[in-house]
């Protein structure tokens, strides 16, 4: 009924659409393209993946001897506090929402996100929690310092008496970001749902897609209850109520409660989309078929459900009954099924693949190697008695950096290096990005492998000073962070540099299948415009012969004539 | 980028994939998520009531429940009327909408004056333990909803006066009435679990 209406070509021609090429001032606009607005949230998030990174290594280079002597310890609480806040909600939803932006619509055929201007609101909203978060360094009392779960009674104690203070703005930054990624959520999935190339079956869907169904699924079961519980801290904070106040009747526990189920899930939430990614550039890099490809597919929702029912394994040593213990800690160890299904397709695939190693496909098989080691240090942790006996020492830092930077780190850089030349039409320089993996590995390495020891030999977590028994395990951690830090340099150089003046990228560098590589590099605003194919076969057929759409020929030639 | 229609093959039809029609989708899934929030509140409440040492505050006998009862009526009996307000929507009967749309949105008025009324009377306050908290939490936050759905209300009934306005469908106001019907089905839980679940000690 709407359709001679709302075609693109009238679109075109009545709303010039502001993201026209080689023009970078379109970033800083309230564009509502999304590739414009995934390049966005990349470099936002990047930002702050820097000034998360220099919190870490202020933090690093006073553990590097025992004694507190670089910063004050009541300093140093804020800063494990706002590295790990600005981490996970100005680093990783972020960085991860920009691949959903770049790659859903895309991948799907899409013209663009079903809610075009509901995904620039709900970018324009990090920035805002942004400032609110930054600005608590601020107010007097310094920032937020009960870590970034903020356990109350901790999170709710408020000596200075002001009204804003670090824990406010930063319950107030939560939620926010909370609003933001709803935005972002319901948007994904219902483009997902609704905007499907003809020819799209589910099981047509690239792994990518699978995956950041489920991961925003996740975000929109999981979030509104850290939504509801960082509401009732705030009051508990500001307004004189008791919820989790033992003294009034209220329950800390019960703060735990709403903060793991979805920060529990939200670690899926961060690892699916990458699970996704190491999917697409498995294939790509091996030239064989994604082994398994249904059954990857599927794990991906099943981990969905079964991440929704594990989360009281961070409460272990919150005086949980034995049965709940028994329970979660049955639950934990199911999710390692649907993830070893995952590793052992990616192995399969891996597997007499002609196996070419640039970089995408090194960070993808260093951060595999992590994953699987991560994973095993998960199992051992969501079994009672050993997170008992190792709950909050450095062994739990050491297995969620292996799972956060080690895996997801690795999985983001993979992906910017892959879809690096079809979304900036520029190609990057193959060395660098190789001198910037090396030095990642070796670095993260070195940073996290020894606090596995120091962990397991009692180390506290969230301590300024600490025993001099542990001083070796330390001094070789933050050589390593210092070494991540360096590695940081070679990463600028390389993306800025290539985007600048790097070679001109062609529509399919790779050979890679997909519908985003039929798209010219970078691909027009509309993406397919009004000329959409048909999809025709699954994906990643590689070695197959058999084309992916219907007149591939066509469409390869309009990508490169471009 | 440029393509003419000459490059077209001959076994290739030129499709697209539409821009809008999926405001509804969207907003279900919304409510969806919404719905977990409020799922939230209630666990957290039932668990707090049920363990919380000493339930009621000082002086407090427990909540009246006549008045909120008629709220409760009110309010379950305009989602019949925004029914009914659709309906005629559908048969192309504006004024017959507008009416009864109208006489949702006063229904929903009376009730957030009737709770306004209610807080008002009330001994106990926002810090009186956790039974002020959670109430105060659970109506207001209701409440908040139920505003909302008025001003979206108004905002329907303010373009159902533009011309054209349904030439799209009628999605904004079946959206509407969707989340009229999600805040009735969350204050009945409410009701129940604040006014008819009454815990004496």
């Amino acid at each position: 009924m709407t359709s001679t209406k709302y075609d693109p070509r009238i679109l075109k021609t009545q709303h010039p659409v502001p993201g026209a090429p080689d023009n970078w001032k379109r970033f800083f606009t309230f564009n509502t393209d999304a590739k414009v607005i995934g390049i966005q949230y990349m470099c936002l998030a990047l930002i702050f993946l820097l000034i998360g990174g220099l919190l870490a290594m202020v933090m690093r280079g006073e553990l590097i001897t025992p004694p507190a002597d670089l910063v004050d310890p009541s300093v140093y609480n804020g800063l494990y506090t706002m590295h790990g806040t600005i981490m996970l909600f100005l680093f990783l939803f972020p960085v991860l929402n920009g691949f959903n932006n770049l790659l859903i619509p895309t991948m799907i055929g899409a013209p663009d996100m079903a809610f075009p201007k509901l995904n620039a609101a709900a970018f324009w909203l990090v920035p805002v929690f942004a400032i609110v978060l930054l600005a608590s360094f601020f107010v007097p009392g310094g920032p937020a310092s009960s870590g970034w779960w903020s356990y109350p009674p901790v999170s709710i104690q408020n000596p200075l008496g002001h009204f804003i203070n670090g824990q406010f703005l930063w319950i107030l930054a939560v939620a926010l970001s909370g609003v933001s990624s709803i935005m972002g959520a319901v948007n994904f999935v219902t483009t997902i749902i609704r905007m499907r190339a003809p020819g799209m079956g589910y099981f047509r869907m690239p792994v990518f897609i699978w995956t950041a169904w489920a991961a925003q699924t996740l975000q929109l079961i999981g979030l509104p209850a850290l939504t509801g519980g960082a509401i009732m801290l705030l009051f508990d904070l500001s307004f004189g109520t008791s919820f989790f106040l033992p003294e009034g009747g209220g329950d800390p526990v019960l703060y735990q409660h709403f903060f793991w189920f979805y920060s529990h899930p939200a670690v899926y939430v961060m690892v699916l989309p990458v699970f996704g990614i190491f999917s697409e550039v498995i294939t790509v890099y091996s030239r064989k078929p994604l082994f398994g490809y249904k059954f990857v597919a599927l794990a991906s929702f099943i981990i969905t459900f079964l991440g929704l029912i594990v989360w009281v394994h961070h409460m272990f040593y919150s005086g949980t009954p034995q049965w709940m213990r028994n329970l979660f800690m049955v639950t934990t160890m199911l999710i390692a099924v649907p993830t070893g299904v995952k590793v052992f397709a990616w192995l399969g695939t891996l597997w007499g693949g002609k196996i070419r190693l640039s970089t995408p496909m090194l960070f993808v098989l260093g951060g595999l190697i992590n994953f699987i080691f991560g994973g095993i240090t998960g199992v051992m942790l969501g079994t009672a008695p050993i997170d008992i006996h190792v709950g909050n020492t450095y062994f739990v830092v050491a297995h969620f950096h292996y799972i956060i930077f080690n895996t997801i780190g690795f999985g983001i850089f993979a992906g910017i290096y892959h879809w690096f030349p079809k979304f900036t039409g520029r190609m990057y320089y193959e060395g660098l990005g190789k001198v910037h993996f090396v030095l990642t590995f070796i670095g993260a390495t070195l940073n996290w492998l020894p606090l596995h020891w120091a962990g397991l030999l009692g180390m506290p977590r969230r301590v300024a000073s600490y025993d001099p028994e542990f001083a070796i395990w330390n001094v070789i951690a933050s050589i390593g962070a210092f070494m991540l830090g360096v590695a940081s340099i070679p990463f600028i150089l390389n993306i800025v540099s290539s985007w600048v003046r790097g070679p001109k990228a062609p529509a399919n560098p790779w050979n890679a299948i997909g519908l985003e590589w039929l798209l010219p590099s970078p691909p027009p605003a509309e993406n397919f415009e009004d000329d959409v194919p048909t999809v025709i076969s699954e994906p990643y057929g590689y070695g197959l012969g058999k084309p992916l759409v219907e007149d591939q020929n066509f469409y390869v030639r309009r990508s490169m004539e471009a | 980028m440029t393509t003419t229609n000459t490059d077209l093959p001959l076994n290739h039809q030129p499709g697209h994939i539409k821009h809008d029609g999926h405001n509804l989708t969207g907003f279900i899934i919304f409510l969806c998520s919404e719905s977990i929030i409020f799922l939230a509140f209630f666990i957290g409440f039932a668990l707090l009531k049920t363990t919380a040492p000493e339930w009621l505050p000082e002086g407090v006998e427990g909540l009246e429940t006549r008045m909120p009862l008629i709220n409760t009526i009110v309010l379950v009996s305009s989602s019949f009327v925004a029914y009914f307000a659709e309906r005629y929507l559908h048969q192309k009967n504006l004024w017959g909408f507008r009416a009864l749309w109208l006489l949702t949105m006063a229904m929903g008025a009376y009730f957030v004056y009737g709770q306004y009324i209610e807080w008002s009377e009330l001994e106990f306050g926002l810090s009186s333990g956790v039974f002020g908290g959670t109430f105060f939490l659970l109506t207001g936050f209701h409440g908040l909803h139920v505003i909302t759905g008025i001003l979206l209300m108004a905002l329907m009934l303010l373009r159902s006066f533009r011309a054209n306005n349904y030439d799209k469908g009628d999605m904004g106001v079946t959206s509407v009435s969707l989340f009229w019907h999600f805040v009735d089905v969350i204050w009945i839980i409410l009701y129940l679990l604040i006014y008819v679940w009454q815990r004496t000690t």
